[in-house]
């Protein structure tokens, strides 16, 4: 397992693992030390939009993984978060028991309200924590991996991959508005009650999720880390920027990519299986093309091929659309889009190109190899 | 006498221990065998009824105007392009129009392209890391580790190239002639049995030319190499067998002697530079 521990000696990893420890360390202690009144505490609602800005930085890391490092737009990756999140989500609905509306000790309020007498069989099995978490990581990556088989082995590329995967998660929105899908359709899964065992309304839950939050964004990265500095991860970059002459070489590219993609819906997965719980809903909006678009924005703001870049522009940008859409909410989608240009043109390689500029010399999976399959 | 030579080879003495090293059979001579091979493009024949054969261990040059069909042959052998119709066999047991394009290259036929491609994200090191022969599927690659021994060959392969002092250096940073050589030394990572050269010595000066010539006339015997050139003077200086392709098939073959007398030949090349 060398290549697990092998980020451990990468000064980059160190340093990220370090401040998202600290970080993670000193929002709870200004949480639970400091008195309400104080101007340094650090309220439950903060903590809880915190917990929100990781999931969204594990999700741009999985993200990042694909497009940074194999070349691979994904603009359907909301739908691998999504699926997580209604795993999740009908765990949580489960656990509500008789204590719904209509008071149905096994249907969920919206199945009464549509008259089911029974639950799908899709809902079997959600009552029990074990299968759902197992779900959160099964069904993006077994949806990627049937997606991922037919899309690369007909070598499925570029431009096409990016409009099959946003036709995927539309498709998916679809779908899921429907409630003969059973699904909650247009609502989603809400009225949560509690996750093991734990009240979900109570303060010192609702930090434990902040903090599960930042070590799965932690193991992530690491794990994602790991990938890249493998040898498998120096094939995702030679086939990122010349795949012919890495066929050539004896790599079954289509193989690397589809491990990377399947590894990389799975970590959606976790995200939005985490995610859901701290906003308490999940509704067909997740599937929307636009989420997706919006996480690779995250990404070229932040810096492709990095990792980190990805969790900066991810919690960065959430910021910025917290405080935005808290004064101009019908603007933001043309400050992301402005977003978008600045990225693209004053700063291609990101944010973290800036702080990379100051190492220069050694050759990075960042450098020129982007730039080309960018233009 | 046998069995003490073959005690003497430890490797051979349990052959079921060798994972099947050269599974190519070549004890019927060519190496290479295409015959009636034909490929079009839209109507256009780019390779016409092609027959060519290449015996174990052979230097071949290969020679003709622009658009003769030299790269897509190595296409159509290299499993890039299927051609239409015709028969390519790798030794007596392969036929590689049945094979993919890994397939074909972990069989031990190795290419270095026209125009060079290196990673150039990856230092010149990482290249010949990745080009090296080895488990290459996913698992293994995830968990694969650099032996003591494969640092060693891939050193020694830098020193063949001449780029030791590149080593740690991103390949998008070399000159032209310099990258030529990493690719050949990444097709000799690969320790392929049939090497394909397309164009090697393109942009190179005089004396990286002579080191070029010097390292492929090395290589042939141990491996048999197929060399693409347009460089006439490069070509005398290492042919042995020299193949004239024009239109998609053989014009001539024989030493440069033979082909550049051939009053075919001649007229192909004259009506060119006309
Ligand atoms: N994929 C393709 N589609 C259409 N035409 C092609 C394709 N590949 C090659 N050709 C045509 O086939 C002919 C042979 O091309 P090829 O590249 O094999 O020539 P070549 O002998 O390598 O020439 P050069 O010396 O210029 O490298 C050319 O006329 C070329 O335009
Ligand atoms: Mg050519």
């Amino acid at each position: 397992m060398h290549w697990l521990a092998k980020p451990a000696t990468e000064r980059s990893t160190q340093i990220f693992i370090g401040v998202l420890t600290a970080a993670l360390v000193a929002v709870c202690l200004l949480n639970l030390l400091l008195p309400a009144g104080h101007p340094l505490h650090v309220s439950t609602y903060t903590v809880t939009l915190l917990g929100k800005y990781l999931c969204y930085a594990l999700l741009a890391v999985a993200v990042d993984l694909v497009w940074g490092y194999l070349g691979i737009l994904s603009l359907g990756h909301g739908a691998f978060f999504a699926l997580g999140g209604y795993a999740m989500g009908m765990y949580l609905m489960r656990q509500i028991g008789d204590r719904g509306v209509y008071g149905h000790p096994v249907l969920p309020d919206f199945m009464v309200f549509l008259d089911w007498e029974s639950l799908p069989w899709y809902w079997h099995g959600f009552d029990m924590a074990w299968f759902a978490f197992l779900m959160v990581l099964l069904v993006p990556g077994l949806l990627a991996l049937v997606f991922g088989f037919l899309a690369f082995r007909s070598r499925v590329t570029g431009v096409y991959l990016s409009i099959i995967t946003q036709a995927l998660t539309f498709a998916l929105m679809l779908a899921f508005f429907r409630n003969e899908m059973g699904f909650g359709g247009n609502n989603g899964l809400t009225d949560f009650k509690e996750l093991l065992t734990f009240d979900l309304s109570a303060d010192s839950t609702r930090l434990g999720l902040f903090v599960a939050s930042g070590l799965a964004l932690g193991l992530g990265y690491w794990l994602c880390r790991a990938i890249v500095s493998s040898k498998l991860g120096r094939v995702c970059v030679a086939s990122r920027d010349a795949e012919a002459r890495t066929r050539f070489l004896g790599y079954r590219v289509e193989r690397v990519q589809l491990f990377v993609f399947v590894v990389s819906a799975m970590l959606a997965g976790v995200a939005g299986a985490l995610y859901v719980p701290q906003v308490g809903i999940i509704n067909p909006s997740v599937f929307s093309p636009l989420f997706s678009i919006e996480i690779v924005v995250w990404v070229a703001l932040g810096g492709r091929a990095t990792l980190y870049g990805a969790v900066i522009g991810a919690i960065l940008v959430n910021y910025a659309k917290t405080v935005f859409t808290g004064v101009m909410p019908d603007a933001w989608l043309f400050a992301l889009g402005g977003l978008f240009v600045i990225a693209t043109v004053v700063l291609p390689q990101g944010l973290a190109g800036l702080l990379a500029k100051r190492k220069r010399g050694k050759p990075t999976a960042s450098a020129k190899g982007v730039k080309e399959a960018t233009a | 006498m046998t069995i003490l030579q073959s005690l003497a080879n430890r490797d051979r003495v349990f052959d079921f221990l060798i994972p099947d090293p050269s599974p190519v059979d070549v004890r019927h001579g060519p190496i290479l065998y295409l015959e009636d091979v034909s490929v079009s493009f839209d109507g256009f024949k780019a390779i016409n009824d092609l027959n060519l054969t290449i015996d174990d261990g052979e230097l071949r040059c290969i020679i003709g105007p622009n658009g003769a069909g030299k790269t897509t042959m190595m296409d159509i052998i290299t499993g890039k392009t299927r051609p239409d119709h015709g028969q390519v066999w790798f030794g007596s047991r392969h036929n590689l129009l049945t094979m993919n394009e890994p397939e074909i290259a972990t069989l031990g036929i190795g290419r270095k392209f026209q125009k060079p491609t290196v990673f150039e994200a990856l230092s010149v090191f990482e290249n010949l890391e990745l080009a090296m022969s080895a488990d290459k599927r996913v698992m293994p690659t995830l968990v694969a580790r650099l032996s003591g021994e494969a640092r060693d060959r891939i050193d020694e392969v830098l020193e063949m190239i001449g780029l030791q002092t590149e080593r740690d250096r991103a390949a998008g940073i070399l000159s032209h002639g310099q990258k030529q050589w990493l690719e050949i030394g990444m097709l000799l990572m690969q320790r392929p049995r049939l090497l394909l050269v397309d164009e090697p010595v393109a942009g190179m000066t005089e004396q990286e030319m002579e080191r070029t010539g010097e390292l492929l006339t090395s290589l042939a015997g141990k491996q048999s190499v197929v060399v693409v050139e347009h460089d006439m003077g490069f070509v005398r200086s290492i042919a042995r067998k020299v193949t004239v392709l024009h239109q998609g098939s053989v014009l001539a073959e024989g030493s440069m002697d033979q082909v550049s007398s051939d009053p075919r030949v001649v007229e192909v090349y004259l009506g060119e530079e006309s």
